[in-house]
C-alpha cells in the first residue's frame, strides 16, 4: 500500500517541479526565478521525506537537512544582491 | 508494520503533496512577485510538516525523528524570513505590481528611510 501512495506522491511532485522550472523559465525577474528555485529545493525536500516513508530507511535524512539549509543561505544571500543591484 | 500507521502516513504524504502542488500552481499561475512569494511560502511549509510527521511515522526511529523535527522546524523559521526578504528586495527594486492590487501603502514612502 505505502508503495502505491508513495508512486503517486512522487508523480506529483514531479509535476509541481516542472510548474517550478517553468517558472524559472518564463521569470520576468531575479526575484521570481529565486523564489521558484528555493520551492524547487523545497519540493526535492519533500521528496527526499517520501522517498524516506517509502523505503523506511533514515539514511537521505541528512541530504534533507542540508538541502533545507542551502535553499535558505542562498535565497537569502540573492535577496540580498536585488535589494543592491535591482530585479532585471 | 501495522496497517493503521501505514494508512496515517499515507494520508499525511498525500496531504502534504497536495498543499505543494498548490503551492506550485499559485507559484506559476499568480501575477507579481508578491503574489507568488505568498504562494510559495505558506502552503509549502505546511507540506513539509506534514511530510516530516509521515517520515516519522513510518521509521520510528529517535535520531530519524530528530532530524525530521528539525527540517520542520528550519523550513517555519527560514520560509518567512526569506518570503520577507525577497519580497521586500522585489518591491523597492521596483518591480511591476499586479493590474488587480487594490492598495498599496508604500506607494509614497520614502525608500532611504529603510536602508
Amino acid at each position: 500500500m505505502i508503495d502505491v501512495v508513495t508512486t503517486i506522491c512522487l508523480v506529483i511532485l514531479a509535476v509541481s517541479a516542472a510548474l517550478c522550472v517553468g517558472r524559472v523559465v518564463r521569470g520576468e525577474s531575479v526575484a521570481d526565478r529565486v523564489l521558484a528555485l528555493d520551492s524547487l529545493l523545497v519540493v526535492i525536500v519533500v521528496g527526499v521525506g517520501v522517498q524516506a516513508a517509502r523505503t523506511g530507511s533514515g539514511v537521505y535524512l541528512d541530504v534533507l537537512l542540508v538541502v533545507a539549509l542551502v535553499a535558505f543561505i542562498g535565497s537569502t544571500a540573492v535577496g540580498r544582491f536585488i535589494e543592491r543591484r535591482g530585479t532585471r | 508494520m501495522s496497517t493503521a500507521a501505514d494508512v496515517v502516513t499515507s494520508i499525511l504524504l498525500l496531504a502534504s503533496v497536495t498543499l505543494v502542488l498548490l503551492a506550485c500552481i499559485g507559484l506559476y499561475r499568480f501575477d507579481d512577485v508578491l503574489s507568488r512569494t505568498h504562494a510559495a511560502t505558506k502552503s509549502i511549509t505546511l507540506g513539509v510538516i506534514l511530510v516530516a510527521a509521515g517520515a516519522a511515522l513510518q521509521l520510528r526511529d529517535p535520531g530519524d525523528t530528530a532530524k525530521l523535527i528539525i527540517a520542520a522546524v528550519l523550513q517555519m523559521v527560514s520560509a518567512p524570513v526569506t518570503a520577507h526578504i525577497i519580497g521586500r528586495a522585489a518591491y523597492w527594486s521596483g518591480t511591476d505590481l499586479s493590474p488587480d492590487t487594490v492598495v498599496d501603502q508604500l506607494a509614497d514612502a520614502d525608500v532611504d528611510q529603510f536602508d
